[in-house]
């Protein structure tokens, strides 16, 4: 009886996450059809099943289009997410540490305000953001865009977690004892064996910069600036005075997601353990 | 812990309340504001979505080194741009020139955000290069107001399969009697003479506007919304009757499958702009050949009026410190045969001006439409459009609301009537909260 139960429980499971893993690659099925179609066999034939081969042409007309701004969005958003992801997950790495491994007067409150910017969703600060960065006159440049997304509250807290969780407060007082500085500590020992969680925390960062939208959609107004979600959705809304540009916008989003899973596919291997740490401790 | 997140978002939230507060209504300001040259060289920036636009004015800046354009995109007003313009008039940093369509000035207006060009000879001067509707559409019928330069128009005309039309042994309507009659034919022979949009009211308004239907009026002082007046209930009623006896498809516009209808001839007739020739051109490839365009169908027989479904201005912002030298630009962007010829090829931008209908690219035949001059049916209906149609100040507001009952419409709840009864009050109110003066 037992075993037949496990069976049925495991068909079950198998069902339900058949049922979700249709729904979730459908869309992309269909894009990856979709950006395989000319312009005529598009709209003409059917839309989950290959007509004429026209991908590499489609490519082509993406990357030359318009002197190949796409490729600029691309680098551009290259630049953003992979500098802001950097930079963001050094800082939530040096900050949950901080508030992991060292007492100190406030610690709590601070933590707790961390906490509380966990919950401020990014398009609520997108428009104080830009008063702000018009203050100062810095809206429409680079920085408008790369500042804020360097923050992030729930790096803070995930790194925070894995440091407790890793590294051990008897490896520090040895470190201390051989007379290493704590900085040469953090950057030597902690943040290694914190790695996998810094992982973890650099694709979270990576996922959100990547699709972020609002911010650079408030802030810049030089294509030249623009991060790839932008510039397609720029496109998009100007597809019924332009209709050939839909083609683009569908060729253009299957290229965009391609750095995603490159960056899933390569760093998947540290997630899962990171994941893993997080989860028993 | 709960304690100080509760706090930090509730300050957070002020601070974006704070922000999307709008100001008062400036509706008696009318005085014109100086107009004057400036000395030296002047860098002016300029906002638009349309495509290729850094083309065109890079032909500006070449001709021009004491007035030098810096152009910004963005996507088109109501994806994005426009907020982004009233956020950049708060935080002072708005360009000096941008895109704007007609049907959303007046919501420039009220939050006083454009300057009045009305003191400068060079656009005074201007006036009769322009379509007389359209300058109406920039001025608000007023005579020493003016808030843009007209840069494009949408008159309306009839999309039409002539082909089926002629196979069938059907006459191509002249009037809105006969595309009903000719909807029923269309019917047996196992097509629709046309999707009705639920989502376009911009469209809806603009078989309103040729029926003579009014929605707003402005004396100086206040507002009047009317969405129920005798006409525009007529074209309503129309509309419904034949939502109801299921003579017109109700698929979304603007997707796969609209643009499958008519590419497969399930869809007949499409009455739309003239930059809707595009539109069916790419959406539906194989048919090449097989359409052709005639007037928009009228409401009494031997009538000539049309429609107008779409169309921007190029307006100054009231922060601009040089609005004689964005004036100069905006005039040549929007008149000189160079800068249309140039925006016509790139974006398919219809000419205000009277002369841009001899543009040789809109006197010539057009392949997809078996050869014919459509543009000439489009510059005639162009002349036939009311001069005195006005947008109100909230019509992204307006046009949510109307669409959310017209889509309730088309799927068998309320009629279209009731849609823009509901609309009517709903903009009456949102109007009162931002403390616009409106009458009712």
């Amino acid at each position: 009886m037992r075993s037949r139960e496990s069976l049925f429980s495991r068909t079950a499971a198998m069902l339900v996450m058949g049922v979700f893993a249709f729904y979730i690659l459908l869309p992309v099925w269909w894009l990856i059809v979709a950006a395989t179609k000319d312009r005529e066999q598009f709209t003409g034939t059917n839309p989950l099943w290959f007509a004429d081969f026209a991908f590499v042409d489609n490519v082509r007309e993406l990357l030359t289009y318009r002197d190949g701004v796409f490729l600029r969005w691309m680098g551009n958003s290259i630049a953003y997410t992979g500098g802001a992801a950097l930079c963001g997950t050094l800082l939530a790495a040096m900050c949950g540490y901080a508030l992991s491994k060292y007492r100190f007067p406030g610690r709590e409150t601070l933590f707790n305000i961390v906490l509380g910017g966990v919950l401020v969703p990014a398009t609520a600060l997108a428009l104080p953001l830009f008063l702000i960065f018009s203050y100062v006159g810095a809206t429409n440049t680079f920085w408008a865009v790369f500042l804020p997304s360097i923050v992030n509250p729930f790096g803070v807290y995930l790194a925070q977690i894995y440091a407790g969780a890793s590294v051990p407060d008897e490896l520090l007082e040895a470190a201390r004892i051989d007379g290493s500085g704590e900085v040469r500590t953090f950057f030597t020992v902690s943040s290694r064996l914190m790695f996998p969680g810094l992982v973890t925390i650099f694709l979270f960062h990576f996922v959100a910069v990547w699709n972020s939208f609002l911010l650079p959609l408030i802030m810049l107004g030089d294509e030249r600036l623009f991060p790839v979600t932008l510039g397609l959705y720029t496109w998009n809304t100007q597809v019924n005075q332009l209709p050939e540009l839909r083609g683009l916008v569908l060729v253009g989003s299957l290229l965009s997601i391609a750095p995603l899973i490159v960056a899933f596919l390569l760093l998947q291997r540290f997630w899962r353990n990171g994941l893993g740490t997080g989860a028993i401790k | 812990m709960r304690r100080i997140a509760v706090v930090v978002m509730t300050s957070v939230l002020a601070l974006a309340g704070c922000s999307s507060g709008g100001d008062d209504a400036a509706s008696g300001d009318t005085a014109a504001s100086a107009c004057a040259p400036s000395t030296g060289k002047v860098d002016l920036t300029f906002t638009s979505w349309i495509p290729g636009i850094e083309e065109v004015v890079k032909v500006w800046n070449d001709k021009n080194p004491n007035i030098q354009v810096k152009v910004q995109t963005g996507p088109n007003g109501n994806g994005g741009t426009y907020q982004n313009f009233f956020n950049q008039l708060k935080a002072g940093n708005a360009p000096d020139l941008g895109q704007i369509e007609y049907d959303t000035l007046p919501s420039f207006r009220v939050q006083d955000g454009l300057a009045n060009l009305a003191a400068c000879d060079i656009v005074t001067g201007a006036k009769d290069k322009f379509v007389d509707w359209t300058w109406n559409q920039v001025t608000f019928g007023g005579q020493d107001t003016v808030y843009g330069i007209p840069q494009d128009a949408g008159p309306m005309a009839l999309f039409y399969r002539a082909d089926l039309f002629k196979q069938n042994g059907i006459a191509v309507p002249t009037t809105w009697a006969e595309y009903a009659a000719a909807a029923e034919k269309v019917k047996a022979a196992g097509g629709y003479i046309t999707n009705f949009s639920q989502s376009d009211v911009n469209q809806f308004a603009g078989l309103a506007w040729q029926a003579g239907g009014r929605w707003f009026g402005n004396d100086g002082s206040q507002w009047t919304v009317d969405f129920s007046d005798a006409k525009t209930t007529q074209v309503a009623d129309y509309w419904q009757d034949l939502i109801s006896r299921k003579l017109v498809s109700t698929v979304p516009p603007w997707t796969t499958e609209w643009d499958n209808a008519y590419n497969t001839g399930q869809a007949w007739t499409w009455v739309s702009a003239v930059w809707g020739a595009n539109s069916i051109a790419t959406g539906a490839p194989t048919t090449k050949g097989k359409w052709a365009v005639a007037p928009m169908p009228q409401w009494s027989a031997g009538d000539k009026s049309a429609g107008n479904w779409g169309g921007s201005s190029t307006a100054v912002f009231k922060s601009s410190k040089h609005p004689y030298e964005a004036a100069q630009f905006a005039l040549w962007l929007n008149s000189s045969d160079e800068a249309l010829t140039l925006l016509n090829q790139k974006a398919n931008l219809y000419p205000a001006t009277k002369s841009g209908a001899t543009l040789p690219a809109l006197t010539t035949g057009v392949d997809f439409y078996g050869g014919q001059k459509i543009y000439e049916v489009f510059a005639e209906a162009s002349t036939q459009v009311s001069p005195d149609f006005v947008w109100g100040p909230l019509m992204t507001k307006t046009y949510a609301d109307a669409a959310d009952g017209f889509k309730a419409a088309v799927s068998g709840q309320g009629t279209l009537a009731e849609a823009l009864k509901t609309a009517q009050s709903s903009t009456i109110q949102a109007m009162k909260s931002q403390a616009i003066p409106v009458k009712g």
